[in-house]
């Protein structure tokens, strides 16, 4: 069911905020080759990046991304949110993101997983948002919609975004790995499914994929946390990302998807130590839920790029007065918009 | 190739867990002989059989089993005039069991359905399971990337709010069915050959505001929480449609479960189904639904309760009050169904003098 795409029309984006991509990039190199890689540095990070032969790959470092948009303006990919300079450059219809300290994780059969392939797949089979399919996602072969399923809503929309897992260290906050510091995640579930629409969730940056051409300008680099640090545990602007993209697809009538791939998630850092230092993102969420869930869009709003300065609108007016963090958010949402018109643009 | 277990007996529980407050309703119209396979998960519970079709036929029912069985003259002869409400000719009439259940829990299986395997090979017992998603909380007001967080190995992602982490009671656990699965005819006749293969080791909240279809072959339920919502329509002999029970009684739940702020869990546990009905009859009892459910659908979606409905029972009779005002004029069956409602919410009372049960917080 799935459309064949050909592998020119796929970027996969690395943000690097370790200096040796070495190993990261050897382990994938069997699913990655194929493709064009977008790689950009933490312009925070001073060490030279090591990068192995043999990729198509073009590197983006801070005097790239400041001769692109300026050195003011810049500072905005600092840390994770590097990556975002590699959506805002790419010219592809899809992007495949993966976190730098993820690697291909093996199903249950022990093969292992093409996470690009699995994402692509999602991508290009329609999603269903509208009715909850008990056998999950009902394009998958060997499944199909339930009894019941009404025959209207059997087409389904548009795949906008494919959110994957991670296997080994799950995306857990700080507080929550730090209680259960041995806890991995072993269980391969062998399911993707559509998010319901207006079902809100934590989308997490470490294993992402996307429609730039339907919803590029969405995923952006906005909410930055006071401490905000070089692990996950000490960021929430993917969630942040994450809970945005979702309303706007809501609106726009697209789907998300979660579920496969998986990659494994290699251990790093100390969630105690993570958690000592930092307590904002977790108490951030109280607000932050409510607020996306009570979001509602114009009628006028019909293009990712309105949506996305709508949003920014309601969170200035709503959420602004609350929390400096908050109104810089906004703003800084309402920068990207532009930004993305001047340079995320196909010319 | 699904295939389903055998060795039963290796995998039998050492504690049967709420072995008094749970009963297994089963609906039957020709043997019981599925239960020798299900003997060491079921053994320890009372059963209630609900005999459909003729009533003079005796239904054997394998020996050690704690039952009780109910025909179609004892339908008739506890409920009186009520009995209308029960369908005749159709699984529809398992809900009796439901109605004269006094435990807390209900587990309801159909008679083609037997023990499956997991991926390991070791026997699912899907009432443990069922029990286990009935006695965890639910999470429908925000989605958990990492699925059922009160499972071992899981917990809350990342961005999960604190405040959301205690979650709500859950009303009911809905399993899956390896090897046949529940489609419908156009499908079944589409793919005769298809069978589902694929476990998947997840238990998941239907999110707070999403719509599903609930397949009764495999379904545990609170009766306390929710058990009035489980009327499973007018259905099979006299009646216009047929295989759209147990999809009435899942959108009416699910309403309800919204507006009380309960959870509704879907994926574990599996069974192994083994029958695939004939797909011609099933098109022709399905047909009308097929076109009603693009009505039905949106009049769910729709539908919302006012505050003051703050048990079971009172939303119930105000969604078969809207039943009757927004549906009647689709089919007469639907002002028919409207009035069978009320009469099953009557008739739940009656049996169940016990006053207003605890329900979770209304909307």
């Amino acid at each position: 069911m799935s459309l064949s795409i050909k592998d020119d029309e796929i970027d996969i984006v690395i943000g690097a905020l370790r200096p040796d991509l070495t190993s990261f990039m050897n382990e994938w190199r069997t699913i990655f080759s194929r493709f064009h890689l977008i790689i950009v540095k933490d312009p925070d990070l001073k060490e030279e990046l090591k990068i192995p032969e043999g990729f198509n790959l073009d590197v983006y470092k801070k005097p790239d991304i400041d001769r692109v948009v300026g050195t003011s303006t810049s500072t905005i990919f600092s840390g994770y949110s590097c990556r975002y300079f590699g959506y805002l450059v790419s010219r592809k219809k899809y992007i495949i993101s993966v976190d730098d300290d993820c690697y291909p994780a093996k199903d249950n059969k022990g093969i292992l997983v093409d996470a690009v392939a699995q994402h692509i797949t999602n991508l290009t089979t329609p999603a269903t948002p509208f009715f909850f399919n008990t056998l999950y996602d009902p394009f998958t072969e060997g499944a199909d919609f339930v009894r019941g399923y009404p025959f209207s809503l059997r087409s389904g929309v548009q795949c906008a975004l494919s959110c994957g897992l991670w296997l080994n260290l799950a995306d857990y906050d700080a507080p929550t790995q730090a209680l259960k510091p041995e806890e991995r995640n072993s269980r391969y579930v062998d399911a993707v499914l559509t998010v319901p629409a207006r079902t809100l969730m934590p989308i997490s940056g470490i294993n992402i994929a996307f429609n730039r051409e339907v919803i590029g300008p969405a995923l952006l680099p906005s909410l930055r946390l006071g401490g905000e640090g070089k692990f996950r545990w000490e960021t929430m602007e993917d969630i942040w990302s994450g809970m945005c993209v979702k309303v706007v697809c809501d609106h726009l009538g697209h789907g998300v998807k979660t579920g496969m791939p998986y990659v494994w998630r290699n251990d790093r850092g100390d969630a105690i130590a993570s958690l000592r230092k930092e307590w904002e993102g977790v108490k951030l969420m109280e607000e932050v839920v409510p607020f996306f869930q009570s979001v509602r869009l114009s009628r006028e709003a019909k293009t990712t790029e309105d949506c996305v300065a709508e949003v920014a609108n309601v969170v200035k007016e709503q959420l602004g007065s609350k929390d400096p963090m908050f109104a810089r958010a906004a703003k800084a949402m309402v920068d990207w918009v532009k930004l993305w018109k001047s340079v995320g643009s196909s010319t | 190739m699904a295939e389903p277990a055998t060795a039963t007996q290796a995998a039998a529980p050492v504690v049967a867990l709420l072995k008094n407050e749970l009963d297994i309703v089963i609906p039957t119209i020709r043997n019981l002989d599925f239960l020798e396979m299900w003997r060491p998960f079921f053994q320890p519970y009372h059963l209630i059989i609900v005999q459909d079709g003729d009533p003079s036929k005796t239904i054997k029912v394998p020996e050690g089993f704690d039952y009780e069985l109910y025909n179609r003259n004892d339908i008739n002869r506890i409920l009186g005039p009520k009995a209308s409400c029960i369908s005749f000719k159709d699984s529809a009439c398992r809900c009796f069991g439901y109605m004269v259940s006094k435990k807390k829990y209900i587990f309801t299986i159909d008679d083609d359905c037997f023990v499956a395997k997991d991926p390991s090979g070791k026997a699912i017992n899907a009432l443990e399971q069922h029990i286990k998603n009935l006695l965890s909380p639910s999470t429908p007001f925000f989605f958990n990337t990492l699925y059922d967080p009160f499972r071992e190995g899981a917990d809350f992602v990342r961005g999960y709010p604190f405040s959301l982490r205690e979650g709500v009671p859950t009303a009911a656990s809905h399993g899956l069915w390896l090897n046949i699965p529940d489609y419908d005819a156009p499908t079944q006749l589409v793919k005769p050959l298809e069978r589902n293969t694929r476990y998947v080791d997840a238990v998941l909240t239907i999110p707070k505001g999403t719509l599903f279809p609930m397949c009764g072959m495999n379904l545990a339920f609170n009766r306390e929480l929710i058990g009035p919502a489980m009327y499973f329509g007018l259905m099979g002999d006299g009646q216009p449609i047929g295989r759209y029970d147990d999809m009435w009684a899942g959108w009416c739940t699910k309403v309800i479960c919204d507006h009380l702020g309960l959870g509704v869990k879907t994926g574990l546990p599996y069974i192994f189904h083994s029958k695939a009905s004939n797909p011609f009859v099933n098109l022709r009892k399905e047909y009308k639904g097929i076109y009603w459910q693009e009505e039905i659908i949106p009049f769910f979606q729709q539908a919302v309760l006012p505050k003051d409905c703050t048990t079971v029972q009172k939303c119930y009779i105000e969604l078969a009050k809207q039943v009757k005002e927004k549906l009647s004029k689709v089919d007469p069956y639907f002002d028919k169904l409207a009035d069978a409602m009320v009469t099953w919410i009557e008739a739940w009372d009656e049996l169940n003098p016990t006053g207003p049960v605890p329900n979770g917080k209304a909307a």
